[in-house]
């Protein structure tokens, strides 16, 4: 699985990087940012599917692989 | 002294410029249907707006009023988020409902950027102050922030019943924003004094109201001249450097930004402070949770947000149109309640109910869409801290009296007296 931020609906409400911060950062004026290339690590799923759950925009997308 | 000529020495030279705009007459008294007549300013929707909010959403989800000169109020998510994202239709030349329409040509600045500006020139007030509100900038106001917690909770000693909206809530989002605005800390007595004209007084003679913001424009502009005299590395000076578009600001933008900086992390902040503390004095087992849990405290309190939003902000209809089933005149006002989208059983399972380990809560507290509430990563820093120390030092507490609480009138919803039995 990946997680991708579409910065079209991205507003900076931060949901993503609180609930995962291993998967997402803040850019400087604190737009969510993708960390890596967005491959949740094995035990990380359940983080990325929370931040996409929470984010207010519908910003955060699941991909799953395949 | 230094002078910079955008501000006036005279603080009159700002405040007798004539005013223009549209006054409609103050209508005031019981409502007689919520559907037709609604008005967030009678004392039953302060006591208790959630089941007027829940009714309308069922049998009249775009409810109207001829109060304020005409304004409507959406409750179901859907269509609240709709308006959120609809800057075209929907203007934020004004976002407090008033008995006073500004005129049109104010748009897209308005009074206090960004929050009174529409596209495109939101866009760019709001990259300026962006970089000061990020969670990694305002994570440095949090140790002085926990200080000044406990030494409030300090001040308590002794007494058996205190006052947690008068005695704790209110000062630490006055006293965070003065430090980041560069004001004198003990000049915080006025700033509620100004958050109340400007979010309280509206059903006031348009004469007093205008009084209350000269003063307001007199303080700010003392502010300026004082930051001019001796610019330091905060956010009044970072605004009178500030350039757009390869200028300075211009005054307003100064003084505007100033203001709502001021005004909407106070009352605000202060409001969801205080909630939080009313549902934990009247639910013992989601406090003794908490005590036992603090871990649980950035999901609770995400939930206190969504069941307790603050927050109703307003629009201003653009043109004459026909919308989800109800013609919306030019100028008539949105009364655009995050609160009631928050309690919306399609977003929401068991909406009326505070599941403090909610996982999944996707609310609309700070807003949505390009006017996300700014300062929300300020306000969780603060919510967060503000409850661990009460937690950590007042592990037990319960209302005194709990027809003794009071709230706050308007738009921003919150106890403004809550007496707890502490120890
Ligand atoms: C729990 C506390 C708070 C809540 C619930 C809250 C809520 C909101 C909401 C709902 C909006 C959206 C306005 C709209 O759509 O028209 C907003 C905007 C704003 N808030 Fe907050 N707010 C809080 C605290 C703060 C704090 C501490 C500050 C810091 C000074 C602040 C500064 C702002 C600013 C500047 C805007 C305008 C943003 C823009 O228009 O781009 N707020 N807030
Ligand atoms: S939660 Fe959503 S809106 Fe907020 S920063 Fe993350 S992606 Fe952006």
């Amino acid at each position: 699985m990946k997680v991708q931020i579409n910065p079209e609906l991205c507003q900076g409400h931060g949901r993503c990087y609180d609930l995962a911060p291993g998967l997402f950062g803040a850019d400087d004026e604190g737009y969510g940012q993708v960390l890596g290339d967005g491959t949740v690590p094995p035990g990380a799923g359940h983080d990325a599917e929370l931040a996409a759950a929470n984010c207010p925009e519908q910003a955060v997308e699941l991909l799953e692989e395949g | 002294m230094a002078v910079d000529e955008r501000f006036p020495q005279d603080p009159r030279d700002v405040a007798e410029e004539a005013e223009a705009g549209v006054r409609n007459e103050i209508i005031t008294g019981p409502v007689s249907d919520w559907a037709t007549d609604f008005s967030h300013l009678e004392p039953e929707w302060s006591a208790d707006p959630y089941p007027i909010q829940d009714d309308l959403r069922q049998r009249c989800p775009i409810a109207h009023t001829e109060r304020f000169g005409g304004a409507w109020l959406p409750t179901r998510y859907k269509d609240v988020s709709a308006i959120a994202y609809d800057t075209e239709r929907f203007s934020s030349r004004q976002i407090i409902v008033s008995n006073f329409r500004s005129p049109r040509d104010i748009a897209p600045v308005g009074e206090a950027p960004p929050i009174s500006s529409d596209p495109p020139f939101h866009h760019d007030a709001r990259k300026l102050l962006l970089g000061g509100f990020t969670k990694k900038e305002v994570a440095k106001q949090e140790p002085a922030t926990r200080a000044f917690c406990h030494a409030l909770v300090d001040e308590l000693a002794g007494r058996d019943v205190v006052d947690a909206a008068r005695d704790y809530a209110q000062h630490i989002p006055v006293r965070v924003i003065a430090n980041m605005l560069g004001f004198p800390e003990e000049d915080g007595p006025q700033f509620r004094v100004f958050v109340e004209d400007v979010l309280e007084g509206i059903n006031r003679q348009p004469e007093e109201r205008q009084e209350a913001f000269a003063r307001l424009d007199a303080y700010l502009l003392a502010q300026v001249h004082d930051h001019l005299d001796n610019p330091r590395d905060d956010l009044t000076s970072f605004l009178i450097d500030a350039e757009l578009y390869g200028s300075k600001l211009p005054p307003n933008v100064v003084t505007g930004a100033m203001a709502l900086l001021l005004i909407a992390g106070i009352d605000t902040t202060w409001s969801a402070i205080g909630s939080s503390l009313w549902h934990l004095a009247k639910t013992p087992a989601d406090r003794e949770r908490l005590v036992a849990e603090p871990g649980l405290l950035p999901t609770a309190m995400e939930e206190f947000l969504r069941v307790y939003a603050p927050v109703t902000m307003a629009r201003l209809v653009r043109d004459d149109m026909h919308w989800r089933g109800v013609d919306m005149k030019a100028d008539d006002w949105i009364l655009l309640s995050f609160p009631a989208a928050n309690r919306d059983p399609a977003q929401f399972d068991r909406p009326g109910e505070v599941v403090i380990d909610r996982e999944v809560n996707r609310h609309a507290a700070f807003g949505l869409g390009i006017h996300r509430c700014l300062g929300s990563h300020l306000a969780r820093m603060e919510l967060r801290v503000a409850l661990e120390v009460w937690l950590e030092r007042v592990p037990s507490f319960t209302l005194d009296n709990p027809a003794a609480v009071t709230w706050s009138s308007g738009q921003i919803r919150g106890p403004r007296s809550l007496p707890l039995r502490i120890g």
